[in-house]
């Protein structure tokens, strides 16, 4: 692989990517202007009554609310790309503070859950396609359609009903047990707080993958060359191996790379459920607690966090099949 | 069609497959609106306290059991399910009417308007569903009204792309070149060959539509940013349920999530039951 594609292709996507925050950023700041939310009681909050209406205007004055709205927007956006981001009013502490130590409690949670998917996916969905018809694939296919009409919030409320309330297998709630600092908490604990959330995040991330690799293996059986291969005395096993897998694989990276935006959503749900600290908890609190600095930064943190997914999708193209190069570029 | 259909031998026993998709139709249908007037059938009774009551399990007579204050956990469950079908309904058709709209413009003007179109529907494939769901029915101020206009803004980009694809695929394909050449004006151009083309998709994509909205307003009331917690919506009693897990009360939870489940289901079986009815090749099987 020569240099300058590369090259080419990673200025090509910075710069969509800097096209799509601003985009982001514009559509974030015209929906939030319009709201009727008053930007100074938001930050005040439950102290509004012990402030008289000159400090108000104060405020007002000084974080120039009374200027037009493109002048706002201006100064909004230089500070946001200087790295000033605000104070989340919630936590008290930085927004970038906030999402990085809050991401990376969700970040093993969300890498389980997508690893466990993907991969049972791709096994369920070439089973269900080697055995197409079968009692077998039927079960996989009831599964799969059921799974994707299945509310998140509910499946990890059943898991949580089974595994934590009935059989005490796994704790009730949050990411270490209680009256343990932090610090001591060892990784085996940590594991075991982790292991039902990420469950629940990956079985229901299965229903889209394992029924596209189901149709597309199909497909692959009933072509000219694997009849061909058969008529060789190919078995099953190996048509799958050598012909099948590599047709699967590239659309099922792709899907699963794509599926990272409804991984984050579901994140935020099953967070929810099993009190978990992490970033989806943060977005929902954030929400409920008019915390908007935190919720715009969280907004842009998912757009980059989409955005590096298909980018790592792209990335990984030319990994798999090498007919396929960066960004369509032919030295 | 011209050929009469010889007189048809009248079907014995199993039915056909058209038979059996109009019968799935008829039954998705009736089951939904029935989960929708149910509210005025059960009347309210069952939601009053009745302390005598109190966290029973699953019986005949509460066959989704009692909770923690003896109020039937089947009508609030058939109540707070009927809300959020009228609910995700209202919102699914405002989006489905935004994504109709914009998905005729991009496909019949071109140009910019395209452009521009399309563009927004990648900014917001861009963003986690739920996280725009949360900014948007914040931004708003939340409640019912936060939930509808959070739903309805943000569920119409999927119908409006397919929408885009098939007028741009009529306007190039052949026939409609031949009748511009006869003379024929844009209007008629668009009644007899661009309607019975995007009807049926959006019939279909509507229909599609609505589990997803109600989805996503279950979810949005579950967290507490939807509808006001003495609303008994299906969100706000699975979240209620949440705070008594521990003690063992499992029917709280389960039961309206199954009721809700179904009602998801259904709806897609008769979106696909529709498709299937539309589309040529598969409505006379």
């Amino acid at each position: 692989m020569q240099l300058r594609p590369i090259l080419l292709f990673a200025l090509q996507k910075l710069l969509r990517l800097g096209l799509l925050l601003l985009a982001v950023a514009v559509f974030t700041f015209v929906l939030l202007s319009l709201s009727p939310i008053d930007p100074v009681q938001a930050y005040i909050g439950a102290d509004m009554m012990q402030i008289s209406p000159e400090q108000r205007e104060l405020i007002a004055d000084r974080w120039g609310l009374d200027q037009p709205m493109i002048v706002r927007f201006g100064d909004w956006l230089g500070q946001l790309v200087q790295g000033n981001w605000g104070t989340s009013l919630v936590f008290n502490q930085p927004v970038e503070a906030v999402i990085a130590t809050r991401f990376q409690a969700s970040l093993q949670m969300l890498a389980i859950a997508w690893l466990l998917s993907g991969l049972l996916g791709l096994g369920l969905g070439i089973l269900a396609g080697a055995l197409a018809g079968s009692w077998c694939d039927r079960a996989i296919r009831l599964y799969a359609y059921t799974l994707a009409s299945a509310p998140t919030f509910w499946v990890a409320l059943l898991l949580l009903i089974t595994f934590s309330v009935s059989l005490r297998m796994t704790p009730i709630c949050c990411a270490a047990p209680p009256g343990v600092l932090a610090a001591d908490v060892t990784i085996w604990q940590h594991l075991h707080h982790l292991v039902l959330p990420a469950i629940t995040l990956s079985i229901i991330g299965i229903a889209n993958i394992t029924l596209h690799t189901r149709q597309k293996l199909i497909d692959v059986l009933h072509s000219d060359y694997v009849l061909f291969a058969r008529a060789q005395g190919e078995s099953l096993s190996g048509v799958i191996r050598h012909h099948g897998l590599r047709n699967i694989i590239l659309p099922a990276l792709t899907l699963q790379f794509a599926s990272l935006s409804e991984l984050f959503g579901g994140s935020v749900l099953v967070e929810q459920v099993f009190a978990y600290p992490g970033l989806g908890a943060a977005t929902v609190q954030a929400a409920l607690r008019s915390d908007v600095p935190l919720l715009v930064g969280i907004v842009f943190f998912s757009a980059l966090f989409v955005y590096t997914g298909n980018t790592l999708a792209d990335l990984a193209y030319p990994l798999i099949d090498p007919r396929i190069r960066l960004g369509g570029w032919r030295s | 069609m011209t050929i009469t259909a010889p007189a048809l031998a009248p079907v014995q026993g199993r039915s056909n497959r058209r038979q059996q998709t109009l019968w799935g139709i008829a039954l998705c249908t009736f089951l939904l609106l029935a989960i929708i007037v149910s509210p005025w059938i059960i009347g309210d009774s069952g939601l009053n306290p009745l302390l005598t009551q109190r966290n029973q399990p699953p019986s005949f007579a509460h066959p989704f059991g009692t909770d923690w204050l003896g109020r039937d956990m089947l009508s609030r469950s058939l109540h707070g399910m009927s809300l959020s079908l009228r609910v995700g309904l209202l919102a699914a058709a405002i989006s489905a009417l935004i994504g109709t709209g914009l998905g005729l413009a991009a496909g019949t003007l071109g140009g910019w308007v395209d452009a521009v179109i399309t563009w927004i529907v990648d900014v917001f494939f861009s963003l986690p569903h739920l996280v725009l769901l949360i900014l948007i029915a914040f931004a708003v101020g939340g409640g019912t009204q936060g939930v509808i206009i959070a739903v309805a803004l943000t569920h119409w980009t999927s119908l409006a792309r397919v929408i885009r694809a098939e007028v741009l695929q009529v306007t190039s394909s052949d026939y409609v070149h031949l009748s511009r050449r006869f003379g024929q004006s844009s209007l008629w151009i668009a009644r007899h060959h661009m309607v019975p083309h995007v009807i049926p998709q959006l019939l279909v994509g509507l229909i599609l539509l609505f589990p997803h909205a109600i989805l996503h307003e279950a979810a949005l009331s579950f967290i507490g940013i939807g509808l006001s917690p003495h609303i008994p919506a299906i969100g706000i009693i699975l979240a209620e349920s949440m705070r008594h897990l521990s003690t063992g009360y499992w029917w709280l939870g389960v039961l309206p999530g199954l009721l809700l489940l179904l009602s998801v289901k259904a709806f897609d079986w008769l979106g696909e039951n529709v498709r299937a009815l539309l589309d040529p090749k598969t409505s006379q099987g």
